[in-house]
């Protein structure tokens, strides 16, 4: 597997702060791989997010993407092209008032040619499936199409990498679904390389692997099997562990033998099942 | 509260109006404008509403959707009349009643105003009904775009304008949102005077505001994140094309404006009319009274 992104060393401070947001992180994301983000409201993941897309550059350190500095002018929108970015709020990244050309706005920003534009614009929006809505004002469409929208209008860019900002922190339970199953098939059959930033645990028990945040520092990272085991120190960083996690290590306290490494309801099932029939 | 208004509101049904490229509805607006303002009796006049009600129809447009345009200028067109009818120094007096002094050049130049202004409001509400939007920015972007050798920001202006029709519908949500929840916690929109009402939106404007210049924030990063850089190098998915239709379009305009020039021409208008009915010997009473008062 091939580094697709590499952060090294890098610190960030906000203008006007006394403390740095991010201190000292260093990290890789492999070609083709989803790692989910994870970290409470403060820990950084944002400012990560921002710092890979070249709308922060690090105060100290270097953050490479596809093989460019994002410290480098000439290759900004290079960058921007190869590593597109999908944000929380989905009203406020829409620009256009009809949604095949809010998908057009990055491509007439990248000076594609009209027939290309138009072919490229239909088969974004085939891929999130949102081509009956080509014509609608993005007004009327629920949250979790607006971000579907969003993703097309990145898709259209043909970047390697989608970073999601909390892309489904406004949403409902069922926008959450559509917009992560939507990212996992683009991963899956595009081989897009996803960084997937979010609180939400059960999001991040799909990924492939998990890094935690915490005061602008790296605290975890690993599968997502081995870091929701690590419940205590989760607790500490203020993140909830997964319900399903955290049932078993109550039952194992209370002296069940269930396996480690269980995150949904569906694992669980099956484990409680296998000991039930075990049992008899 | 804004539905009476239809300057800049779009009416959107299919017609041969419609599909006329924006840059050729947006001229023949100024030249139907230009061409009211050169009308000087009612034949003129006759020939523009005949011009606008024949559009109109062509367009699919109820016409009591302009006159209802015009009505919501009733107040402004009522001032302009009267303000033309008493404070324009005639010579030809038609009523003489204390310091209300009406000439017949003043009734004269008040009818003009008044209709003028009615045209007006019809002929840009023509435009605006049959023309979205966002045709119509890029329409003045590109009318425009000739200005950029003297920098004029003919490209950041549409963009303005087009990212402005993106969030009304956002904001007005939001607004009503927020009005609710005032009014969940007991604040009152609708009661007491114009200030004490004024003063009740107060609390709807500011987090209105605030969020509003959020939402500026987060749109420019999510436009940076996507390559925006103004509008140099950049290509566009919707194409004006001017067809033969515009042609046709500019044509029966022209067609209008040489008329109204003739018209002017051969057709007397109001104060040379009334002065020809007018008795000798009253012309020349009523230039006597004139002569007193100077």
């Amino acid at each position: 597997m091939k580094e697709i992104i590499t952060v090294k060393d890098v610190t960030f401070t906000y203008e006007e702060a006394t403390e740095p947001a991010l201190r000292g992180v260093s990290l890789a994301v492999q070609e083709g791989e989803f790692l989910a983000v994870l970290g409470h409201n403060g820990s950084g993941k944002s400012t990560l997010a921002k710092l890979l897309n070249a709308l922060y550059i690090p105060t100290e350190g270097h953050v490479t993407v596809c093989g460019f500095d994002t410290q480098d002018d000439d290759h900004l929108w290079d960058v921007r092209q190869q590593a597109g970015m999908i944000f929380q709020n989905p009203d406020n990244q829409i620009v256009a008032t009809v949604v095949r050309e809010d998908v057009a706005f990055g491509l007439e920003n990248l000076a594609v040619p009209h027939a290309e534009m138009v072919q490229r614009i239909d088969e974004a929006l085939a891929a999130v499936r949102m081509t009956d809505f080509a014509a609608a004002p993005p007004h009327m469409l629920s949250g979790g199409q607006k971000q579907r929208v969003a993703i097309a209008g990145i898709l259209a860019m043909q970047p390697r990498v989608i970073i999601a900002d909390e892309a489904t922190a406004m949403l409902d339970p069922s926008g959450r679904r559509e917009v992560l199953s939507t990212i996992r098939r683009l991963n899956r059959e595009k081989g897009i390389t996803v960084v997937w930033i979010t609180h939400y645990m059960e999001e991040a028990a799909q990924a492939d692997r998990v890094i935690v945040m915490n005061h602008g520092q790296v605290a975890l990272t690993g599968a997502p099997r081995e870091i929701f085991e690590q419940t205590a120190q989760l607790r500490e960083m203020h993140l909830d562990v997964p319900h399903m996690t955290d049932l078993a290590q109550d039952l194992r306290a209370e002296g069940m033998p269930l396996p480690a490494g269980i995150l949904t309801v569906d694992e669980m099932t099956e484990e409680v099942c296998k000991l039930l029939c075990q049992s008899r | 509260m804004m539905k009476n208004i239809t300057l800049g509101q779009y009416y959107p049904v299919d017609s041969w109006v419609h599909r006329l490229d924006p840059r050729m509805k947006i001229v023949l607006t100024i030249a139907l404008i230009v061409g009211v303002f050169m009308v000087s009796s009612f034949v003129g006049y006759a020939l523009v509403l005949a011009f606008v009600y024949l559009a109109a129809r062509m367009a699919k447009i109820p016409f009591r959707m302009l006159v209802r345009g015009v009505k919501a200028l009733r107040f402004i067109l009522i001032l302009t009349f009267l303000l033309n009818l008493f404070f324009n120094a005639g010579t030809t007096m038609l009523l003489e009643w204390g310091i209300l002094k009406i000439s017949l050049e003043g009734l004269d130049q008040a009818i003009h105003y008044s209709l003028r202004l009615v045209f007006l409001v019809m002929g840009t509400s023509l435009m605006t009904l049959t023309t979205s939007p966002i045709a119509l920015s890029d329409g003045i972007e590109r009318l425009l775009s000739p200005l950029k050798v003297i920098r004029f920001p003919a490209h950041e202006l549409a963009m303005m304008m087009s990212i402005a029709l993106r969030f009304i519908p956002t904001l007005m949500e939001e607004a009503d949102k927020i009005m609710k929840a005032q009014m969940a916690r007991g604040a009152d929109f609708e009661s007491g005077n114009i200030i004490a009402r004024a003063k009740a939106m107060v609390p709807l404007l500011v987090p209105l505001f605030v969020s509003a210049f959020r939402r500026a924030g987060d749109l420019a990063m999510a436009m940076e994140s996507r390559c925006y850089h103004g509008g140099e190098n950049r290509t566009r998915l919707r194409v004006l094309k001017i067809t033969r239709n515009d042609w046709i379009a500019a044509g029966v305009t022209a067609a209008l404006i040489a008329l109204i020039v003739l018209e002017g021409r051969f057709v007397p208008d109001l104060v040379t009319l009334v002065q020809g009915w007018l008795p000798a010997e009253q012309t020349a009473s009523l230039f006597f009274t004139k002569g007193l008062k100077l």
